[in-house]
């Protein structure tokens, strides 16, 4: 299969190129920029004119719900809607049933995803058994099947001694831990942002400290343990600013938030909409500015879905009774674009949180555009629209963006050289 | 990008008239001053002999109870017989739930049995929000209580009290004393004064009991009792339940009382006539000296008396807002 993509204007972040040009495609992997090679006859050609043509979308957080939780969501729809949102290459979280402790679950999971033949999926495993904050998982096993870092979730480890030498060892193997800041005593029973609209509300308040205290000890502990650390999913400006400082001291630390903590506030919650219900929470508009601030500066390195499929019964009750989450990566680069709308970043920058960083942020084979790497792109056209959930390919029915008129439109999506989404 | 719709309140019909009963929130002035006014023929009937009206004749009103309560259960009972409804009252605590049925369900469940009214207590703030929007939008939801976000008829009651005693808002000081963030009753008591124009309104307590951001309310923080009471014409004192203690919110209910608990001299830096609430059932000794309580300043028993009118208000109105936009919805159908 060989393609040639003619006419698009060609971002590639990690190179800083931006320029209007031809990609020609072989093999499952990119054979020339500008000029075809000699003797190259393509079986496709794409006039890809008025389109950007970028690295595929990396994303850190995109729960597949399989196994174990299949009403939800599975590898397959799940990873389909990814490729619709862009998405190439994405990580999926370890709070799977069984839990992704071994290497039969990530096997299966890995199994699973190239049956699919959608989005590449690289696993995070747990970095305790049953993520149960006692015991360490085989960390090193888990490595050699396939899993790129390792976390607890919002699960934290209770005890400190337990966390610093879970650090320690993954140290000694250069293991990357992703760390979900959310001190579990400051969120006990938590439902909302601990503020005007939770009080307002009646609703049990996660204090901002929460994030910051759990922040502070888990920045401290990477500093005496010299572990490859990323932090996920900062919900406050102040936590964007301690990850600042640890940056400034030249501690290696990277950092990303959730793509609809730079949309939505605490305000969306007045009508006790569950659709809106997310852990660790929507903050206040203050806090949306800080990381706002901070994913311009590049403090935060990348934006992710955080993508949480769920059945509709799972969002239809009381809102302290549903299950928190936001259905959303097959409209990442959408809902991303409104970033650029908003004028808050150019698009090459837009593009650098969506690739290069989070890719970086844990050592991914993915995130570039050069000759000889893996075809993995996107196609999308910047002056069109996309209404979301116009249509729906995740199982997930959770998505309080639906009926929005977004802009930009994903045309293409192809993974090593295969067009996995077309619209 | 807009990420909210503007939409119709939930709890008022197209023409503005109620037709749930869930949240002060949003609610004007007129319509709360209605409710008040409509209790107040109410009243009447309750001195009668025959203490009936016919309004709500061949109507079924539901309680469904998902939490104990006696006070407001019973008053809402005679509020609906009063009106000539049928009623049912059922305990879901100790029912459905425990055998794993959703609250969804249960509700839905008898819908089916053709209730034309809830009256929904439940421990999860947006409960009754969720029953309207979600459940069964077209049977009128009264909020009898719902976690700790509001108790509407308990507010109406509160202020059909202070307007009975005082005669209106605009020149009153009120003091709301105790926990007010496990209160729903203080949060819809703060915004129904604010909402009927009352220019102070001041809320008393220890930081742990004082929710974040309360000063979106309009109110006035104080933490300082005798400072809180001075000159006030209203006290409002709050339950404070025993399960407080634990978690560092207080040490203990001897010192809650030595802070914040209402006793005759503390009670003496208040208006001469200040008159002193309490949503009920009263803790003796833990934040109200049973002086006070049983005191010429107590009003406690008028507000159980006022509640049975208040309800018998909200729900007569609630019914017919619905049954206006049941027939607006059929006209628009046609």
């Amino acid at each position: 299969m060989s393609i040639s993509i003619l006419g698009a204007r060609v971002i590639d972040p990690s190179s800083g190129l931006d320029t209007i040009t031809d990609l020609h495609l072989e093999n499952g992997r990119i054979v020339a920029l500008g000029a075809a090679p000699a003797g190259f006859s393509p079986s496709r050609t794409i006039q890809a004119d008025g389109l950007v043509a970028a690295p595929g979308l990396v994303d850190l957080d995109v729960s597949l719900r399989e196994p174990g939780y299949s009403r939800k969501g599975n590898i397959a729809s799940e990873t389909r809607a990814a490729v619709a949102g862009g998405v190439t290459s994405l990580c999926c979280p370890p709070q799977t049933r069984p839990v992704l402790d071994t290497s039969a679950v990530a096997e299966l999971v890995l199994d699973r995803a190239r049956e699919a033949g959608n989005s590449k999926v690289y696993p995070i495993g747990a970095l305790t058994k049953g993520l149960e904050g006692e015991q360490l998982a085989e960390l090193v096993a888990l490595r050699d099947t396939g899993c790129v870092a390792f976390g607890n979730g919002l699960k934290e480890i209770p005890n400190n001694r337990t966390l610093a030498r879970a650090l320690e060892y993954a140290a000694t193997f250069d293991l990357t831990v992703v760390f979900h800041s959310q001190d579990r005593d400051l969120s006990h029973g938590g439902l909302a942002h601990e503020g005007a609209m939770a009080s307002f509300l009646g609703l049990p308040g996660i204090p901002e400290s929460a994030e910051t205290v759990a922040l502070a000890r888990n920045l401290l502990l990477v500093e005496q343990t010299g572990v490859r650390a990323h932090f996920t999913q900062i919900t406050s400006a102040r936590g964007a600013r301690l990850i600042a400082q640890a940056q400034e001291l030249g501690l290696p630390v990277t950092a990303d938030v959730a793509l609809y903590q730079l949309i939505l506030t605490d305000e969306a919650l007045r009508d006790f909409s569950s659709l809106y219900h997310v852990q660790p929470p929507l903050r206040t508009a203050a806090d949306r500015d800080g990381l706002r601030e901070a994913v311009k500066s590049g403090v935060i390195q990348a934006i992710s879905s955080h993508h949480q499929p769920h059945e509709r019964d799972a969002k239809l009750a009381p809102f302290g009774a549903t299950e928190p989450g936001i259905s959303s990566v097959e409209l990442l680069l959408p809902l991303a674009m409104t970033l650029v709308e908003d004028g808050l970043l150019d698009l090459p920058t837009l593009l650098a949180r969506l690739t290069t960083g989070p890719a970086q942020a844990l050592r991914l084979p993915a995130g570039e555009l050069k000759v000889g790497g893996a075809a993995d792109l996107v196609l999308f056209d910047p002056k069109a629209s996309t209404v979301a959930g116009e249509q729906w390919l995740s199982r997930g029915e959770n998505c309080p963006f639906i009926g929005h008129c977004l802009p930009s439109a994903v045309r293409y999506t192809l993974v090593d050289g295969h067009v996995c989404h077309e619209a | 990008m807009t990420p909210f719709d503007a939409k119709r309140p939930l709890q008022l019909n197209d023409q503005g008239q109620l037709r749930h009963f869930l949240s002060l929130d949003g609610l004007p002035r007129e319509l709360l001053t209605e409710i008040l006014d409509t209790a107040d023929s109410f009243l009447e009937v309750g001195a009668r002999a025959v203490k009936k009206v016919p309004l709500l004749r061949g109507k079924t009103v539901c309680n469904v109870f998902f939490e104990n309560s006696t006070r407001t259960r019973t008053t809402f009972e005679l509020a609906a017989q009063r009106l000539s409804a049928d009623v049912i009252s059922l305990n879901v605590s100790t029912s459905s739930t425990s055998k794993g049925e959703t609250l969804f369900d249960t509700l839905r469940n008898l819908e089916a049995m053709a209730a034309d009214m809830f009256v929904v207590r439940h421990s999860d703030s947006g409960a009754a929000h969720f029953i309207a929007e979600h459940v069964c939008p077209d049977v009128a939801v009264i909020n009898g209580g719902d976690g700790r976000h509001a108790h509407p008829t308990q507010g109406m009651l509160d202020m059909l009290t202070i307007r009975r005693h005082k005669g209106s808002f605009e020149n009153l000081s009120v003091a709301i004393v105790g926990d007010i963030l496990h209160s729903r009753v203080a949060r819809s008591d703060m915004l129904a004064l604010k909402a009927l124009g009352c220019p102070d309104i001041r809320v008393i307590g220890p930081k742990t009991l004082i929710p974040v951001g309360i000063e979106q309310y309009g109110v006035k923080v104080y933490t300082d009792l005798a400072e809180g009471l001075k000159d006030v014409d209203v006290v409002i004192m709050l339950r404070l339940q025993r399960e407080r203690m634990a978690g560092g919110l207080l040490p203990s209910e001897g010192e809650f009382y030595r802070l914040f608990g209402l006793t005759t001299a503390r009670l003496a830096g208040a208006k001469p006539d200040a008159i002193v609430m309490h949503p009920g059932p009263i803790n003796r000794g833990v934040e109200i000296e049973s002086a006070v309580a049983d005191g010429q300043h107590s009003v406690i028993l008028n507000q159980v008396t006022y509640g049975i009118a208040v309800r018998m208000a909200v729900l007569s109105m609630a019914m017919s807002g619905q049954n206006a936009q049941r027939l607006l919805d059929l006209e628009n159908a046609l």
